[in-house]
């Protein structure tokens, strides 16, 4: 068969489908992060440390509770969720009337704090916890052996960017939280609770960064350090796909994360850096993202 | 009354009997502190320093020591910045440890520019003695060529004769992937291919799956710290190791193997300086420091001590902080602790002392949480280091 530059065909389909479990992760991360800002015009930079988050609490219930991997799927999300919500109500909502600068820089704070502590009772070198029992083993594809796990990620993050999707465009929930970003004043005047409202999505927002943490646990060594290097990618993919824009963080999720993987097979020291150049091309050419709506 | 009087002849006649030198050193340890080799060197590797100066007992030969120190994080611009600062205005005169190797370079050169001490435990690039070489620096521990001759040469003579690197991409990853293909070459292997890897790197798939596809039988991980650990995890997952392959992890410690635990690491050799268990002189050693620290020493740690305890001799015998005098007792002197025991100090700064060819044990053999690591092996000083004659180290080369 064709060898695309010296790579054979095997290899290349090896890459993609990697890329894509890579981009999972981004796109789950990137749709809680744009739910947060496309909705709540908040820049939380904290997203990476709530990831972390997830997957320690995920590790704390199997190592001091003795829950698994299954209940913690759920169970992470929502004690991680509920420790957002306590940020946003104690600090983060007093800063709704200013420039989102200072959201910004609250939750870089709060993100540098979480991660020195878990640093300090943890370390760097990274906890074990391991790949649940029904998802160990993979399947041979001929072209490369995909683990089961990594094929389970998929199709979790594809569930739950879809179903989040579907939620936010296509229900009166949904239909009622765009509303109350667009003209709060109005909504609230409709009887309908718009500063309980902004809570609980800030609140399923980290919810999702939790999820992609838990997801990230086993194959990714639980480790303070774990966000810090991905949120930064998480934010280009976000500026890339459109800020506001649900369907396009996942979309662009998924599309950087193939593209970061061929980038591997062909120039593998740029592989860190061409999700940076891509957001320098499209700031340059489409400033509002590639699905975003321009202002 | 008389209590008041003999009071104060006591107190009149210990000021009376300090001891004739009054020598200040100021000691630097730089290293990272929260990246990726924190738990390797970190805050360990202060107090490390910190028991040198007790053990040496400084303060009770005149010698006042202050150890300070700073985060690096990895980053050479960084690195030479701090170093530039404690040299120039924070009077330290000897900085300690560093990991690293890209940081380890500059602050090499900064010290050479500054003629003070540099006395590197932590990076692994065996240039710092060779083409990069000052006659400022000191290089304890170990180096890529050692490791080189150690897991490299044995993996090779074992049967695995055809290898692929992935390595980390900068000095330290291809400093060690140039050392490991030379040896595996002179040892009959070939080196089918490579990929480097960006470091820090989290997801090692892509290139563990370049790995496989090269079909070596032996996949040469020339990084280190969590970048092993992920490697290591990440290729079990792929069914890598079930395929056959074997996996080469080319620098490796202590905290590493405790993070992957027994059960995968299990069969994994790796070359070591120093092992906690070793003997009843480190055993002791490592007992003081994890009652501090909460974990055993790594050989970065351990050198740290080693290193500064040979820097006070050899203040002590010099009687002032001359920076170059200091080098050349310290190159006079034979190393002599209890962790490392006897070595020497080449003319081009490389510590020569005994290596240890290693193994993890299976979950069975192993009896405490770092009960890890069986000796396969010692390969002695002169044999592990690569010889000063081929290095390019001109100073050194010149002094013969």
């Amino acid at each position: 068969m064709f060898e695309l530059l010296g790579v054979p065909p095997q290899v290349l389909m090896g890459q993609l489908l990697i890329g894509l479990i890579n981009g999972s992760f981004y796109a789950v991360l990137s749709l809680g992060l744009a739910v947060i800002f496309g909705l709540l015009n908040i820049i939380n930079f904290a997203h990476g440390a709530q990831y972390m988050m997830g997957a320690f609490v995920a590790w704390m219930l199997l190592n001091y509770a003795g829950i698994g991997y299954w209940p913690a799927l759920i169970l992470s999300p929502l004690i991680v969720g509920a420790i957002g919500i306590a940020l946003e109500r104690t600090m983060i909502a007093r800063l709704y009337k200013l420039d989102h600068l200072y959201g910004l820089l609250l939750t870089f704070g709060l993100a540098l704090i979480i991660q020195g502590i878990f640093r300090n009772y943890y370390g760097v070198s990274g906890l074990p916890y391991q790949i649940p029992g029904t998802l160990q083993g993979g399947q041979n594809l001929g072209f490369m052996f995909l683990p089961n796990y990594r094929g389970w990620v998929i199709v979790a993050s594809l569930i739950v960017c879809f179903g989040t999707w579907f939620m936010i465009e296509k229900t009166r929930l949904g239909a009622y939280l765009r509303a109350a970003t667009e003209n709060p004043e109005l909504v609230g005047a409709f009887g309908i609770n718009v500063p309980r409202m902004i809570t609980l999505t800030y609140g399923f927002g980290v919810g999702l960064a939790a999820f992609a943490g838990v997801l990230a646990a086993p194959i990714y060594s639980v480790n303070p350090n774990m966000g810090a290097d991905l949120i930064i990618v998480v934010f280009a993919v976000v500026v890339i796909g459109g800020m506001g824009s649900i369907m396009g963080a996942i979309l662009t999720g998924f599309g950087l994360g193939i593209i970061e993987g061929l980038t591997r097979v062909f120039y593998p020291e740029g592989s860190a850096v061409v999700i940076f150049v891509i957001m320098a091309i499209v700031l340059m050419i489409k400033p509002e993202g590639l699905f975003g709506k321009s202002a | 009354m008389f209590r008041k009087i003999a009071l104060s002849t006591a107190a009149g006649a210990a000021l009376m009997a300090g001891p004739a030198l009054a020598i200040d050193i100021k000691l630097g340890v730089l290293n990272d502190q929260s990246g990726v080799y924190a738990d390797l060197s970190g805050q360990g590797s202060v107090v490390a320093a910190q028991m040198a100066v007790e053990d040496f007992d400084a303060a009770g030969k005149g010698i006042n020591v202050e150890v300070i120190s700073a985060d690096h994080q990895n980053k050479p611009d960084i690195a030479s910045n701090i170093a530039r600062q404690w040299y120039d205005q924070d009077g330290v005169d000897a900085i300690l440890d560093v990991p690293t190797s890209s940081t380890a370079l500059a602050v090499a050169d900064v010290t050479a520019e500054f003629g003070k001490v540099f006395i590197n435990s932590g990076a692994a690039t065996s240039d710092l003695t060779r083409a990069n070489c000052q006659p400022t620096t000191i290089h304890w521990t170990y180096d890529t060529a050692s490791l080189a001759n150690g897991t490299g040469k044995a993996v090779t003579e074992a049967g695995g004769d055809t290898w692929f690197f992935l390595t980390a991409d900068y000095a330290f990853g291809h400093a060690l992937e140039r050392d490991t293909t030379a040896v595996v070459e002179a040892n009959g292997g070939e080196v089918l291919g490579s990929v480097a890897h960006p470091f820090p790197g989290t997801d090692f798939s892509s290139f563990l799956l370049q790995a496989q596809a090269s079909g070596a039988k032996v996949i040469g991980l020339a990084n280190a710290g969590a970048d092993t650990v992920n490697s290591i995890k990440q290729a079990s997952e792929f069914g890598i190791v079930q395929a056959g392959q074997k996996l080469a992890g080319l620098l490796l410690f202590i905290n590493n193997v405790h993070s992957l635990g027994a059960q995968t690491a299990q069969g994994l050799q790796m070359t070591t300086a120093f092992y906690w268990d070793m003997n009843d002189d480190t055993r002791a050693f490592s007992e003081r420091f994890q009652a501090e620290v909460g974990a055993p020493p790594s050989m970065v740690q351990a050198g740290v001590y080693a290193g500064t305890l040979h820097y006070l001799k050899a203040v002590e015998a010099v009687g002032s902080d001359d920076a170059e005098a200091i080098v050349a007792k310290m190159k006079e002197m034979e190393t002599d602790d209890p962790l490392f025991g006897k070595g020497y100090i080449r003319k081009d700064g490389r510590v020569i002392h005994d290596m240890y060819l290693m193994e993890v044990k299976t979950p069975e053999e192993s009896t405490g949480e770092w009960d890890l690591l069986k000796l396969v092996s010692t390969i002695p000083g002169e044999d592990a280091f690569l010889p000063m004659e081929d290095g390019g180290c001109e100073f050194a080369l010149a002094a013969e």
